[in-house]
Parts: structure tokens; sequence; C-alpha cells
């Protein structure tokens, strides 16, 4: 308290006074590498708009890295290090408190946006961010060897495991002794918790805890997705996705030595690159049903940009936040770094559809895209997630059954649980 | 002010009566205090960048706080380490998981440490013979043990890697296995994957610690001792063992307490899932994935008191040899 009175005065008296000097804001945006162009293009527009300067702040690339950074500054109360800051789409109930509402100031916005992902960040019915972009997860392929072997491209698992097989034995033969049908994330971390809950989810199998905070997870059609995916393990994928993330599962894809890849939207734009050995081979499907009578379920992801409640500039903050939101912005975003727009007007641009063809399609998987059930677990969504994900990594090394596996973690998620969701 | 600069002159020439005590303290003890004066900095330093920290862990370790709002806590007893409520109990130990950790944790820190000992012992005793070009030898020797460990943890999972990795290829184009093997995702496999790394990094360092020590070996005993007819096996076992003794020991507490808080090889290299966790990863998983600033801080606590107890037992042990072979003699 006694801190805070200097402070007080200070802003009493100087704080009427309009500003004379412009201020400098700050913004998480890693201008070192690839999105140097985007926080450039950023900085411009906001510099001529809102009258101040704008400068970057790196961020490490993983995004509990990205959080542990974040939650740093926050404890320290620090309204220096950051004001406009990126958050995972998993992080708004956890950051709730060091966000600022923004509710009045981008509420107008609201239709632009798709209605899952909006709503997503909206914490206790205020609004505490601005969606950035949109990621679902989507299965790529490689078209040129489908047709090559007189398949269509997969609509259930167990079509995909077929043609995986048949592929992937038909190459071996010709004598690419290091193919695989099928690469995906299966190291035991948050990727992990994606893959499992699209796997589950396309199953009818639900998606773990329901939006009302009942655990769901342990029913038969869950543990026969897990079993189901258990089984690629070692046949059509090879053992060493246990140890994938994203960019490794691209690795092996992009280099030519697999014909089905789990992935995010970011990797279309890689795999077509000069440089890249699989340029114009590439398609993209939703991600296959389980059985007949299961769903296209790609899990949620994506990024938001809000505003950190220590910021001292906190109408500078919203007026960025605003430019961030506009079509142009994410457009360019797209454009630069393959990000999907979280806008849905944007899908409709022309230069948007040259660029990826198969985006116009992926706007209905991107509106019922499932989210991971951040927003009823809330802070103790972490150690959800990383139960969900060490119950698919234990089914996949064969530590345990299906069966097994979705029992053990409804035991583990009500210890978490306790009495109440917290 | 005063007070302190009357005794800075010479006593013979004011010798004020109060003073009269204080020139009665004897050399031994204002060398004493001079001696607590000149280490003070350090103490302080040491207090600041060490002591500090482990009080506030312990504090914390007994307390509810959260990561990101430090300042709002409850003190909460030992509940963080061991709690019973309706016939269930929780806390850190009470954590299958912790276990686990700490199994995982001693079987890494056996494996690696008496591996290491075994090649550093080979290196050091191959080093210590004269040949040409030693100098390169012992310097290039060093190379593994100035890489970050992030970085041989990076540079391995490359090597280990089950497509594209040179391990893979080796063992294949020598027939010592069929289809490659998944060194980093497959649990059973990546904790010797780790060991494997960790030996690579730290054997460097055992076998300077050892090459140091056997230098120190007047080579008259040798010689002695080959008079006497004693073969190479019954040289080093009753002449060099015994003599490097104390370095080694040295040596394996050092090591021991490194591999006991491993992390960032285990982080970086494997799958991290729960069934290669180490202490330390259980440690930084309460606090930083979950948030829980108190129980983190029990975890931390207990790695602590973990491997301060082990050393002390090495220490223990090395002193009651020692004892035991003055008795002796």
């Amino acid at each position: 308290m006694k801190k805070l009175l200097p402070a007080t005065l200070a802003v009493l008296m100087f704080g009427a006074v309009p500003v004379a000097h412009a201020d400098t804001l700050k913004m998480a945006c890693n201008v070192s590498g690839a999105m140097k162009p985007y926080c450039e293009y950023v900085k411009e527009r906001f510099e001529k708009d809102a009258q101040h300067k704008l400068e970057f702040i790196e961020m490490p690339a993983a995004s509990d890295e990205k959080l542990a950074l974040y939650q740093q500054i926050f404890a320290a109360k620090d309204g220096n290090a950051v004001d406009v800051l990126s958050i995972d789409v998993i992080w708004t109930g956890l950051l709730d408190k060091h966000l600022l509402d923004l509710t009045d100031k981008v509420k107008d916005l609201e239709p632009a946006f798709f209605p899952n992902n909006w709503q997503n960040s909206i914490v206790n019915g205020r609004i505490k961010a601005v969606p950035a972009q949109l990621d679902a997860g989507m299965m790529y392929y490689r078209k040129d060897l489908l047709a090559k072997h007189k398949e269509l491209p997969p609509k259930t698992w167990e079509d995909l495991a077929r043609i995986a097989t048949k592929v992937q034995k038909a190459e071996r033969d010709a004598g690419n002794k290091n193919f695989w049908g099928f690469v995906f994330q299966g190291k035991a971390y948050e990727g992990l918790s994606c893959d499992v809950l699209e796997w589950v989810a396309s199953y009818n199998g639900g998606t773990f805890v329901d939006p009302a905070g009942s655990i769901t997870i342990n029913n038969p059609k869950a543990a026969k997705a897990l079993n189901t995916a258990a089984s690629w393990v070692g046949t059509i994928a090879p053992k060493g996705v246990m140890g994938y993330q994203e960019e490794e599962s691209r690795a092996v894809f992009q280099n030519g030595d697999a014909l089905f890849m789990r992935n995010w939207p970011y990797a279309y734009v890689l795999t077509q690159a000069d440089n890249s050995p699989v340029k114009g081979k590439v398609g993209v499907i939703p991600i296959p049903k389980g059985g007949e009578d299961g769903l296209h379920a790609a899990t949620l992801g994506g990024w938001q940009w809000g505003v950190s409640t220590y910021s001292k500039r906190p109408d500078a903050a919203v007026k960025l936040v605003r430019i961030l939101s506009e079509a142009d912005t994410q457009k360019r975003a797209f454009m630069l770094l393959g990000i999907p727009p979280a806008r849905v007007d944007t899908y409709q641009d022309a230069e948007v559809q040259t660029k990826a063809p198969y985006l116009a399609e992926f706007k209905d998987v991107f509106a019922n895209a499932v989210p991971r059930p951040s927003t009823p677990t809330r802070a103790q969504f972490p150690k959800v997630s990383k139960a969900m994900f060490n119950a698919g990594y234990d089914v996949l090394s064969g530590r345990a059954t299906g069966e097994q596996a979705v029992a053990d973690l409804e035991d583990k998620l009500k210890r978490i649980k306790g009495r109440e969701w917290k | 002010m005063s007070h302190n600069s009357e005794s800075l002159l010479p006593s013979a020439a004011v010798a004020p009566p109060t003073a009269a005590p204080r020139r009665k303290r004897s050399l031994q003890q204002r060398r004493a205090r001079a001696a607590w004066v000149l280490v003070a900095p350090a103490l302080i330093l040491l207090f600041a960048v060490a002591g500090w920290p482990l009080i506030r862990t312990l504090f914390y370790s007994f307390t509810d706080a959260a990561m990101d709002t430090p300042e709002e806590y409850n003190f909460v007893g030992l509940a963080n380490y061991l709690d019973f409520a309706e016939g269930d109990s929780f806390g850190v130990l009470a954590d299958p998981l912790w276990w686990q950790a700490v199994g995982n944790t001693l079987w890494f820190t056996a494996c690696s440490v008496s591996l290491e000992l075994f090649f550093g012992m080979l290196l050091a005793l191959l080093m210590n013979e004269k040949f040409r070009g030693q100098g390169i030898v012992r310097a290039a020797i060093l190379v593994p043990w100035a890489i970050p460990t992030i970085v041989t943890a990076k540079m391995w999972g490359w090597m280990f890697h089950d497509q594209y990795g040179v391990v893979n290829d080796l063992l294949l184009r020598f027939a010592l296995i069929e289809t490659p093997l998944a060194w980093i995702a497959e649990p059973t496999l990546s904790m010797w994957a780790v060991v494997i790394a960790d030996v690579w990094k730290t054997v460097p360092f055992m076998a300077l610690m050892l090459l140091a020590a056997l230098q120190m070996i007047p080579s008259d005993l040798y010689e002695a001792a080959r008079v006497d007819g004693a073969n190479a096996w019954q040289r080093f076992r009753r002449i060099t063992l015994p003599l490097i003794m104390p370095a080694m020991i040295v040596a394996l507490i050092f090591r021991v307490m490194d591999a006991l808080r491993v992390f960032d090889l285990i982080y970086v290299l494997t799958s991290n899932s729960e069934a290669t966790i180490s202490i330390s990863g259980y440690a930084r998983e309460q606090m930083v994935s979950f948030q829980e600033m108190g129980v983190g801080s029990a975890a931390s606590v207990l790695v602590f008191m973990m491997v301060a107890g082990i050393a002390a037992c090495f220490l223990w042990i090395n002193r009651f040899s020692h004892e035991g072979k003055e008795a002796r003699e």
C-alpha cells in the first residue's frame, strides 16, 4: 500500500495533463524470426494511427515456456515488460485475472469471428481477448501416391489404415526402405492431448470432460479409439512418433517419407516452399471419422491477442488490439506465415484462396472444431491435459490397453477435480 | 566514530583506561577476527545467492502459494509433503509419480556414474602413459565436457533420431539390428539414451580428476613393486587404487550430486512422459506447468535433502574408511 501512494499522487498530478510525448507500447512479436515482416507491418500501422511508439519483445517458441515466462511477468506485476500479448486458446481461463477486461472496447467485433473461437475468449461473461488465428487439426496426404496406387482420400480411420498399409508395402518393395504410412504427434506433451482428443471425439467418445464439468472419458468408444491408435504404432507409423512433435512429423512427411500426416494448418505453406521435395504433391482432408457413424473431429487450437492488466497504457494497447483484429492484418499474417485467420470474411478473399485453395472447404471444419476441455476444468487444465497425454502415451507405448487407460484416466481426473473444478 | 578512530591510534601513546581489556585480546583472537572480516564478503555473497533462495523455498513449501500470485498464500503446514484427509493421503510423499521419479533418478545416477567411473578410469590410465600427441589427446578429450548440456541433448536427439539418426544407421550397417530403434520415444530405450549422452558428456571430467590423482603417485612405488614381482593387476589393486581413492571419492561425490539433479537431458531428449521423469523434472512440473509454488517448493526441498543426504553419506564413508585405516596402522 505504501508503494501505491506516490504512484497514485503522480497519476493525479500528471494524469490529467495531456501527454506531450509519445508513449512506447510493448507487444509480444518475434521480430528476429520469420515473423519480422508481419511485426514491421503492425508497427508501421500502429505508429501512424496511434501516435505512439511500438516495441517488440521476443518470446520462446514452445507455448508452455511462453506461458511460464508470462506468469513470471505477471507475478512481478510488471507493467513495463509487455502490454499486448499472444495467448493460446487454452490459457484464457488460466490467465483470467491478469488480462484486461476488453468487453466494452471490442464487443462490436464479435460478428466478424468464428463463434466457437470467440466464445473461447469469454471468461465469466467478460471478453478477455480477441482471436488472432484459428487452428484445427487436419490430415495431409500425398496426392501423387494415392493416384499412383489408385486410391481415394480416406473418410474413416479404418480406411486410412488400409490405404497406408498397402501403399507403405508397395513403396518399400519399390526400394524406399524408410517409407511410412502415417506420422502424427505422439510425444508426451500438449500436442498429443490434441491428437488423443481427435481420436476419441471421432469415435463419438466425447471430450474427456463435458462442458458442464462431468468426467466422460470412461466409455467403450473412447477405449476403442485409443486401441485403434495403438495399432498404428510400429505398423503404419514408426515407433519414433512417440518422440515426435509437429516439426519432427513434418520433417518426415516433407522429406517424402510418409503418406499421411496429422498436423496444423501452418504446415501447408511450408510443404509448398520451393525447396520442399513434396511441393505440389500435397492434399488436405478433414481428420477421418471413427467408423462410418463417427465424426470428422478436429481439435480447436489457435492464438488470441490480450492486454495485460498491469499495462500502463491500456488505451493504446486496445488500439493495437483493434489493428491486429482487422481483416487486412489477419490476411497479411496468413500470406506471410501461413497462419489461418480467425475472421470469417478473410476466407472469401481471392488472394487467400489462391494461396491455399483448401481453406475455403475448411471453413466448416474450423467452425465445428472441438475445443479441449480447458474452459470447464479452468485452472486445473494443465493437469487434465497432462493426464490426457500420459494416458495416450501409455496406450501408444503398449503399457496399457485402451480399456485400462480410460479407467485409470477417469480415476486421475476425479482426483484432480476433487469436489469441483477450480 | 571517535570510538573507532581511537583504536586506530597507537595504543601506547593514548592509552585510555577503557582500552585496556581490548589490548588483552590474544593474537589468536585478533587473527580469528581478521579472518572473519576477510571471509565476510564471500559469506554474504553465498547467503544471497544460495542461502536466501533456499530459505524462501523452504518457506513456500509450507504454503499454498501459486506461481503467478506468490504474495497471496496461506500456511498449510506439512500438507504439501504429506497430508491425510477423508481416509486418503495427499502431498508429494503420497504421490506415486514422485516415487517413480525417485526410482528413475536413482537408476539413472547408479548407471551413469558407474559407467563414467569405469570409462573415466580407462581414459585416465591411458592418458597417464607417455605417448606422442599426448597434449592433443588431453585437450580433445575435454570437448564433450565443454559443450553445454542443452546442446548435448539436442545433438544426441538428432543422432538417436529413428529415421535419420546416425546411431541407427551404424547399427543397421553392422547388422546389429534389423529395423531402426525408436531410441528417444520408447521409455525403456530412452533412459539408456539419456545415460549414453550423459556418460559421453561427463567421462572427460572423471578422467581428468583421476588423471590428476594418478600423476601424484611417485613412480618409484611401481618400480619397487615390479622388483618384488607384482603383476599389472596387483600393482593397480595395491598401489594405484588406494592412492587415488580420496580423489576418486571427491569425483564421485561431484558426479552423484550432479546426476541426482538431472533435468535438461531428460526434458529435451526423451518423450517427457511419466515413465522417464526425474525428481527435478517433477519439481519443475509442479512449479511451472501446474503453477503450484507450494507443492513445487516441497518437492524442491525433498530434492535438496536427498542430494545433501547422499553427499553426507559419501563423506561419512570416506572419513570412516580413513579412520579405519589409521586404526589398523
